[in-house]
């Protein structure tokens, strides 16, 4: 079977979106008094804290993009691997390859564990076609290995999550259009993780050119109908939709990246410092990756996973379970084996997973 | 007595005078013994000027590094003004084509008939294997339809259609030349003249594209591919000119920019791209080497660039086409009569006996030498 329906339903968290107190509820109990409902925000913050969480992000384009850079910029730290001083040895690799690398970074207290997965080789070679088939091999094995954690009879209390939760697609500033290969790319995985795509390098384009450029290449994943995060089924109100609807406006983001840091107007600033000028990367005047900042990490880094987790990761359990007639659960440690046996079509109830 | 010694003194002087005289007149012949050969250069400038010049430029590297807007920069004009760009969905079955737009341009009397072959499509499928084979294609076919004309009846008018010069254009986003910029080059050295460029190098700071420029010619050489080399100074030339020719050559690869507008930028109208954080001044040498290409392009190396075109890549050309020829001649075993090879009636009969003469020609001359040297070695014992 491959018809894929989204499960309509996402389990919310068990947290009301508005303090009760503000409104009586309309369906019924009237509350007679403070009972610290509300409460149970500071009690999940507390236990966020002391366990963290992971986030991993890819990050796909042609070599020379600014790919690294973005990555530390973004995190301020150095997570993804520097390769501006390559030398001759570290050639660009034959065929695309997987490279994944975690830190934990910590900041007011909580702990966050970022694996940032590289994707060298991508769009590099002469012939670049399929070149998109190990990335999906990849993010399919992830969600692969969350099943079989989820579908074991002893399972761990806190299933280790390595499953893409964003991956970034760096466009080349030509002024142009998308090329043929960021379509193809995008088209097979726009379904299977969410896809946020970047303009790199942007320093290269004056204002005009920019919004030409977001525009034309808005028009093209339209027409292609590549949905983009944040995707426009999943928006569950009318202030989401408000807001990612925005959000939406302005993608892609035009991005530059930096580590190094000029003084500009008696301030330190990233930035990049040419003959004019220095292109400061806060500065939204400059480029908007504080746009992009803000969005992947200050608004919308839960649901990314939410994302992940409800939709794309359920989307490839569905199919897995449809095309194996259901899943036997297995102790662990032994692999999962297709066997057609005539089992009772059970509803594998799948724990709420920890942040 | 002294009456006489009176009347001979002035003969001697009148004597000495003209002897002097005489000395007079022959350094005035001889400052008037000039043929007036001199002023060949003069004559040729003349006609040249009446004639005109042409010079086919080729630009090739992939869409959106700003050729059409380099090639609009350097010689003026807008070259693209009707230009649609293509969507991706468009260009999905696209392949490499060929165009070419020709403009007469006139400056101080001098009109250039500028032909730019442009290469739309090249290196932007998802598969581009062979994707310089179109290009390589049409260079030869140029090559082809010279030499054919060259040995036709009607040489007057003979159009010269050969790309006398190609613009490779590096995108600055990566860490050096990709295996399609390789290929490329390396298909296509031996039958133009490349002058790699660094492109849009307004996204470079300084010590980026001084890395890239650097690890830009490291590649080259590892490769071994052959770029358009500057002819080197002749020994009589001024210093400055000495210099000026050194930092040229230290600069390449040229990293350029090129604009379509022209922003206000120190109290001038300069062509120039405008950004929040500064204004980038195409003219400016700090800023890229966009005048140092143009000078090199058209002010001092545009006729070596003709040149090196005819005397070496297209004498290879014709020295491969002739010995394919002649040794086809040999397998198929036929002296006289025309082959497929270039289908031409009678020229071709003409150019073999043509060949045959010159052989001939050859072999006497050698024989000559052999017995010139003869004598002189008699001579000597």
């Amino acid at each position: 079977m491959s018809e894929i329906v989204p499960p309509e339903v996402r389990p919310k968290p068990a947290v009301p979106a508005k303090p009760s107190h503000v409104a009586p509820p309309s369906s019924g109990s009237a509350l007679l008094g403070y009972i610290g409902i509300d409460t149970i925000i500071e009690q999940m913050r507390k236990k966020t804290m002391k366990t963290g969480f992971d986030f991993n992000i890819m990050v796909v384009g042609q070599s020379g993009l600014g790919k690294s850079t973005l990555v530390n910029t973004l995190f301020k730290s150095q997570v993804s691997r520097r390769s501006t001083s390559w030398s001759r040895d570290e050639k660009i690799p034959k065929t695309v390859e997987i490279k994944s690398a975690s830190h934990v970074i910590e900041e007011g207290g909580v702990k966050m564990k970022l694996t940032v997965v590289d994707t060298p080789g991508f769009g590099d070679q002469i012939n670049n076609e399929n070149c998109w088939e190990p990335i999906s091999k990849y993010i399919n094995e992830q969600y692969e290995k969350f099943l079989k954690e989820e579908v074991n009879i002893a399972r761990k209390k806190r299933i280790p999550d390595t499953r893409v939760h964003c991956c970034l697609y760096f466009i080349s500033p030509t002024g142009h259009s998308l090329r043929q290969l960021d379509i193809e790319f995008m088209k097979h995985l726009s379904r299977v993780v969410n896809i946020i795509p970047v303009i790199a390098k942007s320093d290269t384009l004056t204002l005009d050119e920019k919004t030409e450029f977001k525009q034309r290449v808005r028009k093209e994943l339209e027409a292609c109908g590549i949905e983009c995060y944040p995707q426009k089924e999943f928006d569950e109100d009318m202030e989401d939709k408000s807001d990612n609807d925005k959000i939406r406006e302005a993608m892609p983001f035009a991005v530059v990246g930096s580590d190094k840091e000029y003084q500009v107007n008696g301030k330190r600033v990233l930035g990049r410092k040419t003959a004019w000028g220095v292109v400061e990367v806060e500065n939204p005047n400059h480029c908007e990756f504080s746009l992009l900042r803000d969005f992947m990490i200050r608004s919308h880094l839960q649901d990314l996973k939410e994302v992940t987790h409800n939709i794309h990761y359920e989307t490839y359990r569905a199919k897995r379970l449809n095309d194996n007639g259901g899943l036997h659960p297995i102790s662990s440690g032994q692999d999962t084996q297709e066997i057609p046996m005539p089992i009772k079509h059970t509803q594998v109830i799948s724990k709420p997973t920890k942040f | 007595m002294t009456y006489r010694w009176a009347q001979t003194e002035p003969e001697q002087s009148r004597a000495a005078e003209s002897e002097t005289n005489v000395n007079v007149l022959t350094c005035v012949f001889q400052d008037k013994q000039y043929v007036g050969f001199a002023t060949l250069p003069n004559q040729v400038h003349r006609k040249s000027v009446k004639k005109g010049f042409d010079f086919t430029l080729m630009v090739a590297g992939e869409s959106g590094l700003g050729k059409s807007t380099l090639v609009n920069s350097l010689f003026l004009t807008d070259l693209y003004k009707d230009r649609k760009l293509l969507n991706a969905e468009e260009r999905i079955n696209q392949t490499v084509e060929i165009t070419k737009h020709t403009v007469d341009i006139e400056e101080k009397g001098v009109k250039l008939k500028l032909t730019i072959v442009d290469t739309p499509g090249f290196g932007d499928a998802v598969n581009n294997n062979e994707c310089w084979r179109p290009i390589t294609d049409y260079t030869d076919q140029q090559f082809e339809q010279y030499f054919r004309d060259e040995s036709g009846l009607n040489r007057k008018n003979i159009l010269d259609n050969r790309v006398h010069c190609c613009l490779y254009f590096i995108p600055p986003f990566g860490h050096g030349l990709r295996p399609v910029d390789v290929e490329f080059m390396k298909a296509l050295h031996e039958k133009v003249n490349i002058i790699p460029l660094i492109s849009k190098a307004d996204c470079l700071t300084p010590s980026e594209v001084k890395k890239l420029k650097d690890r830009v010619r490291d590649e080259i050489e590892h490769f071994g591919i052959k770029v358009y080399q500057f002819p080197e100074c002749d020994s009589d030339e001024e210093e400055e000119f000495k210099q000026m020719d050194k930092e040229l050559k230290e600069c390449t690869p040229f990293a350029v920019i090129g604009s379509n507008t022209v922003v206000e930028a120190r109290g001038q109208r300069v062509r120039g791209r405008l950004y929040p954080w500064g204004i980038v001044e195409v003219e400016n040498q700090s800023h890229c080497d966009f005048v140092k290409l143009r000078n090199m392009l058209i002010r001092s190396h545009m006729h070596d660039l003709k040149d090196v075109t005819c005397d070496v890549h297209y004498e290879n050309y014709r020295a491969h086409c002739i010995q394919e020829m002649t040794s086809k001649l040999a397998q198929d075993n036929r002296t006289g009569s025309p082959l497929p090879i270039l289908p031409l009636p009678t020229p071709d009969v003409e150019t073999e006996k043509l060949i045959k003469m010159k052989d001939e020609e050859l072999k006497r001359m050698q024989e000559m030498l052999e017995k010139m040297q003869q004598q002189m070695h008699e001579k000597d014992q």
